[in-house]
């Protein structure tokens, strides 16, 4: 299969992957509380199904979608709902936000679910109903609700290729490579009710060829499965290859537009770890309750691969792992170049995490001292977006925001490579990731003043309207006084209340 | 003869520019527009106009100078100055100091429904009817202050406005400064 080379990154990245690659996956035990923040995917918070002292069941649905783009969340163990309030999310922000929380009574008791024998027999948008019932979202780490992106029909879109991103391109993550080594077969059912869902002609599975014992197991599986339109592809090591606009770059040659998605272009690209939970949830009838995550870092004793139940606290997990080495200097969730520190670790895991990064000293990026710019370029070169990293970042520093916006600011998915080559250790990241959130707050306030604007305008044309139909009213009023002579009408006035007292004197007397 | 030509020249541009002045006619006073976007639209009247509109027509009338906005800001007089190409200056005291946007906020216990906030609204952010508790329109509230004077309960306050996650900013980087040539 030819394959294409997108611009830049950096093929010499150190992978450390071999930490916590070894061990195969543990299942991680059930922790004493679960901790289920609402918002654990893009779009819309779910909202609570539960009240306190509520008893649920394993994969019980806790909380339901809200509006299309949200996915509902399930408990991941049975036990007692203990409360409904703010708890510590993980965000760069380090904000709390609505949550769930169960204290778990160890019994572990399931809800009751059916496996479906033959998932060729359901409809699409039974399909799609399903996966969205599963709150199945992104678990790459972008945590886009899935059923959205499969729901095709729709949207009459065609769609020729599936995409299957196994590329862990990320140092220290070895969660899907794991995933493929132990459970290719699974994987693969779940491609087969993806293919069958999107009607897509082909689908490709894609890893890196630093990994050749996982797509050994890739090959096998694939041959056992014996699906002709589905091939594993081995692609280059470089980073960011696992990136969505990347991978389809490296796989297809072509280039997904500007501020549009890999559909537009009759793609769909879904994470290996996704697939398997569409696996669980269309064959097994399990909704969404656990995932594989990579606890690694010279933080911890035993780096390696668990599989842990959403909602569980990191420092359960760092526990799995046998402790903190006094190594340990900083929590990140995902990995050193995109992920972001935790403020402890009573925070929990949510869908989105693929990796607890516990690192010492000189695993985080440590923070050099700033130089200024001398405009090498070298950051543009590397840049797997192709935008201009330096021009964006004269802009962003002096706020000129709408200018970095028209290069393309919004392209920029923030992998750091501009970071790494940058010879004066300029944060160039942080500023896009500033400037980004800085136009989002930006535009929101001229909405708003848009909005107050229109309100106004509104107010001030009714203001004048009552003014002029007041002065209307009065006007005709005082025409049709003039109109009948006011003597007439005074003096049939004062004969009428002659009458009425005549008429209320007799009626005393 | 070439006086003749150059009449006839100068007659038919004329006509022509006469046309175009009526078929390309501007609607309304753009720089009234355009001075108006940049404002903040918290239809306040700090800056001793009724609104931002009519504060905009002062500007472009020269009634106004252009540092009267205290929810402008600083960055509001930096556009506006950018805007009109003249120079920028500090905010005028008189008018008010520059303060985070807060959101008023009814305490329906204490409203007795008189409706004076209602009116007093430059947004129309506040609902209710005669004698029954008001309340204000969260996302439609410009934060003005204006319905607080009215109030013969006093029933209304400033709040700070929640911070939402959607809404967090980043931190700004510190910029490397240059170093001096030793």
């Amino acid at each position: 299969m030819r394959l294409w080379r997108f611009n830049g990154g950096l093929p010499s990245l150190a992978e450390h992957k071999n930490e916590s690659v070894h061990l195969p996956i543990e299942i991680a035990p059930v922790p004493a509380q679960l901790i289920y923040p609402l918002r654990q995917h893009i779009g819309n918070a779910a909202t609570p199904l539960v009240e306190v002292g509520d008893k649920v069941l394993r994969g019980q649905k806790i909380a339901d979608a809200q509006g299309l783009i949200s996915a509902p969340i399930h408990a991941g163990s049975s036990g007692t709902v203990t409360s409904l309030a703010d708890h510590l999310i993980p965000h760069p922000s380090g904000f709390s936000a609505p949550s769930i929380t169960i204290e778990t009574d160890g019994l572990d008791n399931e809800a009751s679910h059916t496996p479906c024998a033959d998932f060729r027999q359901l409809s699409v948008s039974e399909l799609v109903s399903i996966i969205r019932e599963a709150g199945i979202v992104g678990l790459g780490g972008a945590a886009f609700p899935t059923a959205i992106k499969l729901d095709n029909q729709s949207k009459s879109r065609h769609i020729d290729t599936l995409i299957l991103n196994g590329a862990e391109c990320e140092p220290y993550i070895s969660c899907d490579d794991r995933l493929l080594k132990e459970r290719a077969d699974r994987v693969l059912d779940g491609i087969e009710v993806l293919l069958h869902m999107l009607g897509a002609k082909r689908a490709i599975l894609a890893i890196e060829d630093n990994v050749p014992d996982t797509f050994a197991s890739i090959q096998a599986a694939v041959n056992k499965n014996g699906n002709a339109n589905i091939t594993g592809v081995q692609i280059p090591t470089i980073y960011p290859t696992g990136g969505e606009k990347q991978l389809i770059k490296t796989l297809t040659g072509k280039e997904v537009p500007s501020g549009g998605i890999p559909a537009d272009i009759g793609i769909v690209s879904i994470n290996v770890g996704t697939v398997y939970a569409v696996q669980q949830a269309v064959i097994e009838g399990k909704p969404l309750t656990s995932r594989i995550v990579t606890v690694t870092g010279e933080g911890v004793k035993t780096p390696r691969n668990l599989e842990v139940r959403i909602g569980t606290p990191i420092n359960t997990l760092v526990d799995m792992c046998d402790g903190y080495t006094p190594f340990a200097d900083r929590l990140i969730m995902g990995g050193p170049m995109m992920g972001f520190a935790l403020l402890n670790d009573e925070i929990p895991m949510v869908k989105a995490t693929n990796c607890i990064l516990v690192a010492s000293k000189h695993e985080a990026i440590t923070e050099k001292q700033a130089m200024p710019c001398i405009r090498c370029g070298l950051c543009a070169s590397a840049c797997p977006a192709t935008l201009l990293p330096q021009q964006l970042y004269w802009f962003s520093k002096s706020d000129q925001l709408e200018k970095a916006e028209k290069l393309n600011l919004f392209d920029c998915i923030e992998c750091g490579c501009c970071d790494v080559v940058c010879p004066s250790h300029i944060p160039l990241v942080q500023h896009f990731r500033y400037a980004k959130s800085a136009l989002k707050v930006q535009n929101h306030e001229k909405h708003l003043s848009d909005v107050a604007r229109e309100r106004f305008e509104a107010r001030e044309v009714r203001i004048a309207r009552n003014k002029a139909e007041r002065a209307e009213r009065s006007r005709k009023k005082k025409a049709a006084l003039k109109s009948k002579p006011a003597k007439e009408e005074i003096e049939a006035a004062i004969t009428r209340s002659k009458e009425r007292k005549q008429r209320s004197t007799e009626g005393e007397n | 003869m070439s006086i003749f030509a150059l009449i006839l020249l100068f007659a038919g541009l004329g006509i022509l520019l006469g046309y175009a002045a009526i078929r390309f006619k501007v609607e309304g006073d753009p720089i009234v527009d355009q001075i108006d976007a940049v404002l903040p639209q918290t239809q306040c009247g700090q800056c001793n106009f009724p609104g931002c509109r009519p504060y905009a027509q002062a500007i472009a009338n020269g009634e106004a100078d252009i540092n009267q906005c205290p929810p402008g800001g600083e960055a509001g007089i930096a556009a506006l100055a950018d805007l009109l190409g003249v120079e920028a200056k500090p905010l005028n005291e008189e008018n008010g100091v520059e303060e985070a946007t807060l959101v008023a906020v009814i305490d329906e216990e204490v409203c007795i429904g008189c409706k004076l906030c209602i009116q007093a609204c430059p947004v129309d952010a506040i609902l209710g009817a005669p004698k029954h508790m008001h309340t204000v329109i969260e996302s439609e509230c410009t934060g003005c202050d204006l319905c607080l004077p009215p109030c013969p309960v006093e029933c209304i306050t400033m709040e700070p406005i929640a911070k939402t996650l959607g809404l967090w900013q980043w931190d700004k980087p510190d910029v490397p400064q240059q170093r001096k040539a030793s």
